[in-house]
């Protein structure tokens, strides 16, 4: 399980990545942490001409926390996240799921870029990127555009990214005080990726619900909004019934994958079974069984 | 001796623990000889197939690329060595046998079809994607239904995927369920798993054309055994090959068996004249190391209406893969043995079906035989103690063998050389100290009660392990000049802590400190003729061996002791490295260089047995187990060495807790394993594993060596699966589920529920007849 | 290029090393440096037996280049003991029977000396938590940790910091 060969280059700054890649046609890849793309160097399912370390590259390593929001340098791993003390405010749904990532190691290396580029349907960060309409800095040799985390995620290790442009930055917007939340995952041992995940949040309107947000991951080719879970709950006051609609109506809505993990069916009724908990849970009712 | 058994039940710190904490433990990987090449195997893609071609030119014109070999080169067709059957062999099975290297048929995915030998491997990984391999693809035999059929042949001369049907009788079963009160009937499945040892296999060899002389280090399990057949297989003399044991990352049964990379990394290194070093990675290993378990069975138990278990019988298909490997009957054959465990069956009549599909080839795994059919007798149990109303403690306690019924004859196998007994042991007070350590009185009343949101139940399950596998084993012992004594055994470690266990046997054999004996194990070049470590055989065989060894050395000593210092040979005391005799002492340093060598013999086989208790809440909804508390009794005749026990039981009830939970290898309709990583082949990790207690008597000392010990490592794991499937039965009794395959995934315990719930909606069809 | 010439410190030794780019840190250590206490079980970054500080984090050395770790201070397994004697989380291991085959071993050594360096007071879930990055296929995990939560004492001595305890 030896990578394949390929040229190695660790330029020092953003535009000398950037060429670089743009020189090689489309077979160079960035690595950073490497945790998503070393496994895939070893069983040999990228095999790219050259690798571009971002390591040396200036700028990507900070995490801003200011009114327009959190925004999160590529390279800002995982231990980063959980080490600022900031972000349980700032973006307490990210704060939330972080943790989840992986293994300890993991997350000592793993980064915010690479979990973004790589996309897996079953990762914890596009799902909270999804759910918060976060937006992806992206870099190339046209310059420098946002992608709205729902046009970003395209589909299973797929991206709205050009071939040519790096991830620069991820930019939550700012946290509304009194929002709840919720995140979570049921994953065959902890650590794994998700079988099924949910990210939500909802503010509160005078004892209604309003602006429901739920996203669901593991379930398909992408982390989804459940709109049918959002309209039940929207305007509604919270209570473990409208919790359980909310939930019933959620898996009605999707047509989930089946794998080796698990079968669409059971996917269906622990995405209901999760989403009903968690929502009890981030409301502060005693959770449903 | 002037401290008799200070060594012996003991917990003394390994003696193996320095090296291995500081890195300094040496595996094969670790290995660098003068001129080493590395092996890289090219494995078939597909699972059945006839092998046209093999072009391997690109491949060899890559710079660093040394050779390329395929079949061809091993030998003309008929002549490629064919993996031997070295343990319960069947003459049925000869027709199945694994060429090294696949000649004319592809017949799993990971079936070795060439070797490339280069100077990098990450080099000799590129020739492989250069090797054009052409495959007429067949029909894939993708399970046991479909070799049933016999509608696609993997061996067209054999005429069958059946190999043989191993035919277990006691009593007489028919007759038996024709007069009882009560009989039922049920499908039962094992899930194919393997052993998985965190030390992927690896093997070495260096060849010296000038002498002949070829060495193979990463020998590990039965070096003695595989040394014989290697030769023979290569063409060399047995006295010009070596089997070095180096440090060993784990066994559990898969390691250390003859495989084709066995023969294929020798070979390379004969005909390169160069050393050739071959690690496993772990991808590979997944499909071309040993798998194991998958058993499907249609199992029948009678009773009488007081709970006493008449008769069972049934038939069990065993997957075996695409070839008979090494060993791969010993565990349909204790499938079909060793049903009864430790209870009172008297009438058996179990047919074992032993069949060939498309995937990697079977053998053993930690427990062959016991966790299977523990599993499937101790869920019958409980849906008969259920049917009939009966506690099934009390079932249990009822059925368990009594000490003066011992010893016991396990059923015979119909024309198979095949008689063995239970030889001694307190069944029913080790099933109660379980119960009185677990809390079982305190705990019954949680049976099947819904608890924010879960369900509870226990269960409780009695075992036998088989040990001491015969025929013999040798030890050397030798005077060293500082005054100390070298220990050479033919048993091997697979990192187990034997050389720590085999040590403390000697040094209160000898009355000399732990200090003063250098355990050596394994490789071949150390005692005449030694049998290795499987079947928990290494304490046992390999420490009674020492004790003969000793007993002679001492013998000897005083013989010789005698003659220097004058009086008897009895009179001669021998105490803390210091030889007393009439007119003077001597230290032991004095007799240097004196050296017996012993064999032990032994036909008969040790027992050890106990019982485990589990306490399981069940999330209805998610269908997650969680197991809360688990308390395992066992007695294992004498305890060599408590620590290093303990930790082969949790161990081993952690590797059983992947087993009934998590570890699948799963194939496709095509043959096609799918999963081939880490992250889809799922072991325990430190957030699955509850609290474990375990506890490990020497009751009664074994009566079939001098010893007194039986063995033990395997227990732990044994009886996991039926004690775990009765909990979660238990706890969901309100649904009437009934757990009879494994693993018992999320997925599939909710989909049980949900099934029940279906059934429960349309009442009528319980499965169950009472006769 | 295709191969580099790296330097990095290994348990408080400068080393120059000439790698191949597409080499892992693992095989650099085992390979190139000759450093074999760090073992590779998977080498897709599951089992955690290749785990190494890198900078004082832990990680796991097959995925990462050994490129990348140029100008890094990497502790292995070998780097552990002090003055030839077992550090005091080498010691709790031999002493809690906290191995068996030993191979997964420098892997767990060297996540729990970070763990403790970092968190002293790490508690048994914590402490499980992070061993779950770490397979072990013979102790069934309960002799480990009762091995770690034994060493945590030495890591809060004042002289048992991250410095002593290297």
């Amino acid at each position: 399980m030896k990578p394949p060969p390929f040229d190695y280059a660790c330029p020092t700054s953003l535009a000398e990545a950037i060429d670089l890649i743009a020189r090689h046609d489309g077979d160079a890849k960035p690595i950073a942490g490497g945790q998503s793309l070393m496994p895939m160097l070893a069983f040999r399912l990228a095999a790219p001409t050259l690798l571009v370390d971002l390591r040396r590259v200036p700028g990507l390593d900070g995490i801003t926390v200011d009114d327009d929001g959190v925004m999160l340098g590529a390279r800002v791993r995982w231990c980063d996240i959980e080490a600022d003390a900031r972000l349980a405010a700032a973006c307490p749904l990210l704060a939330a799921a972080i943790p989840h990532v992986a293994h300890y190691q993991i997350r000592n290396r793993g980064t915010v870029g690479g979990s973004l580029a790589h996309a897996d349907p079953a990762a914890e960060l596009p799902a909270v990127a999804l759910a918060c309409a976060a937006e992806i800095v992206a870099q190339g040799p046209e310059g420098r555009r946002t992608i709205a985390a729902d046009d970003f995620l395209v589909g299973p290790l797929t991206t709205a990214l050009e071939p040519t442009e790096l991830i620069v930055a991820v930019r939550f917007p700012p946290w509304p005080a009194g929002r709840h939340h919720g995140f979570a995952e049921f994953s065959r041992r902890k650590g794994d990726f998700a079988i099924v995940g949910v990210a939500l949040f909802f503010d509160d309107a005078d004892g209604a619900i309003a602006g429901a947000t739920v996203v669901a991951f593991g379930i398909g080719d992408r982390p989804q909004r459940l709109a049918a879970a959002e309209e039940v709950l929207n305007g509604a006051a919270p209570s473990a019934e409208l919790f359980a609609r909310a939930a019933a109506a959620a898996a009605d809505s999707v047509e989930p994958q089946t794998d080796i993990h698990a079968d669409g069916d059971y996917r269906r009724a622990l995405l209901a079974t999760l989403l009903e908990r968690t929502l009890a849970q981030s409301a502060g009712l005693a959770s449903a069984s | 001796m002037s401290r008799p058994n200070a060594w012996i039940g003991s917990p003394v710190p390994r003696v193996e623990d320095e090296r291995l904490v500081t890195g300094r433990g040496r595996f094969v990987g670790d290995l660098v000889p003068e001129r080493l090449l590395h092996a890289v195997m090219l494995r078939s893609p597909q699972a059945h197939g006839s092998l046209r071609s093999i072009d391997a030119g690109a491949a060899r014109d890559l710079p660093g690329v040394v050779a390329v070999f395929t079949a061809a080169d091993v030998g003309a067709a008929g002549a490629v060595p064919l993996i031997p059957q070295r343990q319960h062999a069947l003459p049925e099975g000869e027709a199945y046998r694994q060429p090294v290297i696949a000649v004319d048929k592809v017949r799993y995915v990971g079936e070795p079809v060439a070797v490339v030998i280069a100077e990098d491997p990450a080099i000799a990984e590129d020739a492989l994607e250069l090797i054009e391999v052409d495959i007429d693809p067949l029909p894939p035999v993708a399970d046991h239904v479909a070799a049933d059929s016999d509608a696609a042949l993997l061996f067209e001369a054999a005429g069958s995927n059946r190999i043989a049907v191993l035919r277990a009788r006691a009593g007489d079963a028919d007759a038996a369920f024709a007069a009882a009160d009560y009989t039922r009937r049920a499908q039962f499945g094992i899930q194919r798993h393997t052993a998985l040892p965190m030390e992927p296999r690896g093997l070495c060899a260096t060849f010296d054309p000038a002498s002949g002389r070829l060495v193979l280090y990463g020998a590990t399990k039965v070096p003695y055994y595989n040394r014989r057949a290697l030769a023979g297989m290569l063409g060399l003399d047995i006295a010009a090959v070596d089997l070095i044991e180096v440090d060993v990352g784990g066994g559990f049964g898969a390691r250390g068996e003859i495989y084709p990379e066995d023969f294929l990394v020798p070979f390379a290194a004969m005909r390169l004249g160069a050393a050739v070093r071959w690690i496993e990675d772990r991808r590979e290993h997944l499909s071309a190391c040993n798998h194991a378990r998958e058993f499907h069975a249609d199992l029948e138990i009678a009773c009488r209406r007081d709970g006493t278990v008449l008769a069972l019988r049934g038939r069990v298909d065993a997957d075996l893969g695409a070839y008979a490997r090494t060993n791969g009957f010993t565990p349909p054959r204790n499938v079909v043995q060793f049903m009864p465990g430790p209870y009172r069956i008297d009438h058996v009549a179990i047919d074992g079906h032993l069949l060939v599909t498309n995937k990697t080839p079977a053998g053993t795994y930690r427990g062959p035989g016991r966790f299977e059919t523990s599993f499937f007798c101790e869920r019958l149990f409980d849906m008969a103690a259920h049917d009939l109303g009966i506690d099934p403690v009390a079932f249990r306690r009822r059925n368990l063998l009594r000490k003066d019924e011992l010893p016991r004859p396990f059923p015979g196998i119909v024309g198979v050389d095949a008689a063995t007994e239970l030889d001694n042991g307190d069944y029913a007070f080790v099933f109660q100290r379980c119960l009185d350590d677990f809390g079982w009185t305190e705990k019954a009343a949680l049976q099947g009660r819904l608890i924010d949101g879960r369900y509870h139940g226990i269960a409780v399950a009695s075992f036998i392990e088989g040990g001491g596998g015969a025929p013999r084993e040798n030890a050397r012992i030798t005077v060293e000049a500082d005054g100390g004594v070298a220990v050479d055994v033919g048993s091997s470690a697979i990192g187990q802590g034997l050389a720590t266990v085999l040590s403390q046997i000697a040094a209160d054999a000898l009355g000399l400190p732990m200090s003063a004996v250098t355990l050596r194990h394994g490789s071949t070049t150390l005692v005449t003729e030694g049998f290795g470590s499987n079947h928990s055989r290494s304490t046992v065989m390999g420490g009674s061996a020492i004790l003969v060894a000793a007993e002679a050395l001492l013998a000897e000593l005083r013989t010789v002791a005698a003659a220097e210092l004058g009086g008897a040979a009895t009179d001669v005391r021998i105490a803390d490295g210091v030889v007393h005799g009439a007119a003077g002492q001597r230290p032991l340093s004095a007799f240097a260089g004196l050296s017996v060598e012993r064999t032990y013999h032994n036909t008969k086989y040790t027992y050890s047995y106990g019982t485990h208790a589990a306490h399981v809440a069940v999330d209805p909804r998610t269908g997650h187990v969680e197991v809360i508390d688990y308390v395992t009794v066992e007695d294992v005749g004498r305890v060599i060495n408590p620590a290093t026990l303990h930790g082969q039981v949790i161990g081993a009830v952690v590797q059983g807790l992947g087993s009934v939970f998590l570890e699948h290898l799963v194939y496709d309709e095509t043959g096609q394993l799918l999963t081939g990583s880490l992250a889809d082949y799922l072991v325990p990790t430190a957030t699955d594993v509850p609290r474990i207690r375990g506890v490990s008597l020497g009751l009664e000392r074994c009566p079939n060596n001098p010893l007194g010990a039986k063995g033990a490592g395997e227990g732990g794991l044994i009886a996991t699966g039926g004690v775990i499937a009765n909990a979660v039965a238990a706890a969901l009794r309100s649904f009437g589920v009934e757990p009879n395959h494994l693993p018992l995934s999320p997925p599939r315990v909710w989909r049980l529920i949900q099934e029940a719930r279906r059934r429960q909606a349309t009442p009528h069809e319980t499965g169950q007849g009472a006769a | 290029m295709t191969t580099a010439r790296i330097t990095l410190t290994i348990n408080g030794t400068a080393t120059t090393l000439d790698v191949p780019v597409r080499m892992t840190l693992a095989d650099a250590l085992r390979e190139k440096a000759r450093l074999t206490g760090t073992h590779v079980a998977c080498e897709h970054g599951v089992c955690g037996a290749c785990t190494v500080l890198v900078d004082g984090l832990a990680v796991r050395s097959c995925l990462m280049l050994a490129v990348q770790a140029d100008g890094a201070a990497v502790t292995t397994v070998e780097g552990l003991a002090r003055d030839g004697a077992l550090s005091p989380l080498q010691a709790a291991f031999r002493d809690h029977h906290a191995l068996q085959c030993g191979f997964c071993t420098p892997g767990i050594l060297t996540t729990m000396h970070a763990l403790l360096t970092a968190e002293p007071d790490a508690d048994e879930a914590r402490i499980r938590d992070v061993l779950s990055g770490n397979l072990c296929r013979c102790t069934g995990y309960l002799p480990i940790v009762e091995a770690v939560l034994a060493a945590r004492d030495a890591y809060r001595a004042p002289d048992g910091g991250p410095e002593a305890a290297r």
